[in-house]
């Protein structure tokens, strides 16, 4: 058995509960969450529609003209497997639209811009159907800082951002998602051929090992080079986690007063829930 | 003698005193009823966990309208209450009361707060400085709040004082989801048992379940003899009332079958503890 072992059952019952109660106390009984047609928006979308019932869970594909079609067609086995309702909202228009003013942005400003615009439309519709915006980022992605901060970084409640990608391949497997949904290398599919491994230079299977060391078990980069990781890539690891601390805390504000946010006036999300 | 224990395995409302203090006065008057002797709610129940800034707005004061009603609630049914209690000289202490016969017969203030990992306590409270056993209507009791238990000295005191009961109540957060448990839970199964074992009395734990800030209270809940057999157990993760029978006989029976407390020498102990206080000094 690996440490990186979860027990799925219990880890299900605690994530639907999670989104139940957090989703609950607010008055509020519905989600909205992008479907990527990848893993973790899957599993997002199990937990969700096990946690509210389908009719209550809004699932919107928005692919770009440059998508692959395998995505979205992914995403609505998920979604009739699942029995949720879905939308497509193609993004092309907008972000051609404003790449026309900008035509010489790179690949990393385009996708930024397209996590952002997916953000902003599920942040429209949450605001139409009276729903949460689930989020659906990983802890490794999370903790890599490949994501979008303000983008696909952007939720309300996220159930799965504290499991690492290897145990969301557990939990997939537990929750019956589809088999090619399981299988398939993981993509950003921000254009053709990209896969997460093949961009960062190194496994999830490796880097979540690494993680679990560094972060849960708080051992130092020498410590876990000695049990025969390669030097180079804890490195690399250590300090994709350093530089990209900035996008897991919120901006900075800069103190005048004796009471500024989340300084010296800390409260709980939960207040009063 | 016998009496009869309700473990109420609530999730509070996270600052709202008034909304949870309804929901107490509801479950001890359906406590009375079914001729339950004792309820026991888990730690903060009053306020819920993470009061933070709050903390100064939920505490109560002794002679407070809540108290105050608690108090009137429990001229039949004891029980044992969690809020944050503001002392004279304005300490937030994170307190168990134990209402008794319609007063507040005696409070515990939560001697160890963690202030590691996750936890954040010592910034919002002030230690407690006593751990004592007092004598209530049902038996000889003494309260602990969550981190207190994990300090063995405190449930040594409270069996030499006198306790032949020990209730604990807590917020313990759900971490490492393992064989159908947690982590958290699994440490704590070995030691409310060793304590109700190597101190020959009942170990009565109620935690909170819900969620807080995304953190999951894991409940399991439980009444452990003296023995070290369960007396009653409380689901994982949900709300749920459960009843046991406390039997002061089975005190009295594993005290005689193994007198580890008449043995303990105490002289040693303090006399051992002293020098190495003043080693350190």
């Amino acid at each position: 058995m690996s440490a990186l072992d979860i027990d799925c059952p219990l880890v299900e019952q605690t994530l639907c509960g999670f989104i139940n109660e957090e989703i609950g106390k607010f008055g509020v009984g519905k989600a909205v969450f992008g479907m990527s047609g990848g893993i973790d928006s899957t599993v997002s979308a199990y937990l969700a529609a096990r946690a509210l019932g389908p009719e209550n869970v809004l699932g919107i594909i928005m692919p770009y003209k440059l998508s692959n079609p395998e995505s979205q067609a992914h995403a609505e086995l998920a979604a009739v497997d699942l029995g949720i309702e879905t939308l497509v909202v193609d993004i092309t228009p907008m972000i051609d639209a404003y790449f026309e003013v900008f035509p010489d942005a790179d690949n990393s400003r385009r996708g930024n811009k397209m996590a952002r615009e997916r953000m902003t439309i599920l942040y429209d519709h949450s605001a139409r159907l009276g729903a949460m915006v689930l989020g659906t980022s990983n802890k490794t992605e999370i903790l890599l800082g490949y994501t979008t901060i303000w983008g696909d970084m952007a939720s309300a409640i996220n159930p799965i951002g504290d499991l690492y990608k290897t145990q969301l391949w557990q939990l997939a497997r537990h929750l019956n998602v589809p088999a090619p949904i399981i299988d398939k290398k993981p993509s950003a599919d921000l254009w053709e051929g990209q896969t997460d491994e093949g961009e960062l230079g190194f496994t999830y299977e490796d880097v979540d090992k690494v993680f679990y060391e560094l972060i849960d078990r708080r051992r130092k980069v020498d410590e876990i080079v000695a049990d025969g990781f390669d030097r180079a890539f804890v490195e690399k690891a250590y300090r994709m986690v350093r530089d990209s601390q900035y996008k897991r805390r919120m901006p900075l504000i800069a103190k005048l007063s004796h009471r500024s946010m989340d300084r010296d006036f800390r409260y709980s999300r939960d207040w009063g829930r | 003698m016998e009496f009869r224990v309700r473990l109420a395995q609530i999730t509070p409302t996270l600052g709202d005193v008034e909304a949870n203090l309804e929901r107490h006065l509801e479950i001890i008057g359906d406590a009375e009823s079914a001729d339950i002797d004792l309820v026991v709610f888990p730690e903060m129940s009053l306020c819920g966990y993470h009061v933070r800034d709050l903390a100064a707005e939920v505490a109560l004061v002794d002679g407070s309208p809540q108290l105050g009603a608690l108090a009137a609630a429990t001229t039949k049914t004891s029980a044992v209450v969690g809020y944050v209690a503001e002392s004279l000289s304005y300490e937030l202490h994170v307190a168990a009361g134990y209402f008794d016969t319609g007063n507040l017969l005696h409070v515990h203030h939560k001697i160890y707060l963690p202030t590691y990992g996750m936890f954040d306590e010592q910034r919002y409270f002030a230690n407690g400085h006593h751990v004592r056993a007092f004598d209530a209507r049902l038996a000889p009791m003494g309260m602990l709040i969550c981190e207190d238990v994990w300090h063995p000295s405190n449930p040594y005191i409270l069996a030499h004082d006198g306790a032949q009961v020990i209730v604990v109540i807590a917020n313990s957060p759900a971490r490492g989801p393992r064989d159908g448990s947690w982590d958290t839970a699994e440490a704590y199964e070995a030691m409310l048992r060793t304590y109700a074992e190597l101190f020959g009395c009942y170990v009565i734990f109620v935690n909170r379940v819900g969620y807080e800030e995304g953190i999951h209270f894991w409940g399991g809940s439980r009444v452990i003899a003296p023995s070290g057999a369960e007396a009653a157990r409380a689901p994982l993760g949900e709300e749920a009332l459960v009843d046991a029978t406390i039997d002061l006989e089975q005190v009295r029976l594993a005290r005689i079958a193994t007198p580890l407390l008449a043995d303990e020498n105490l002289d040693l102990t303090i006399r051992e503890l002293k020098r190495i206080r003043d080693e350190r000094a």
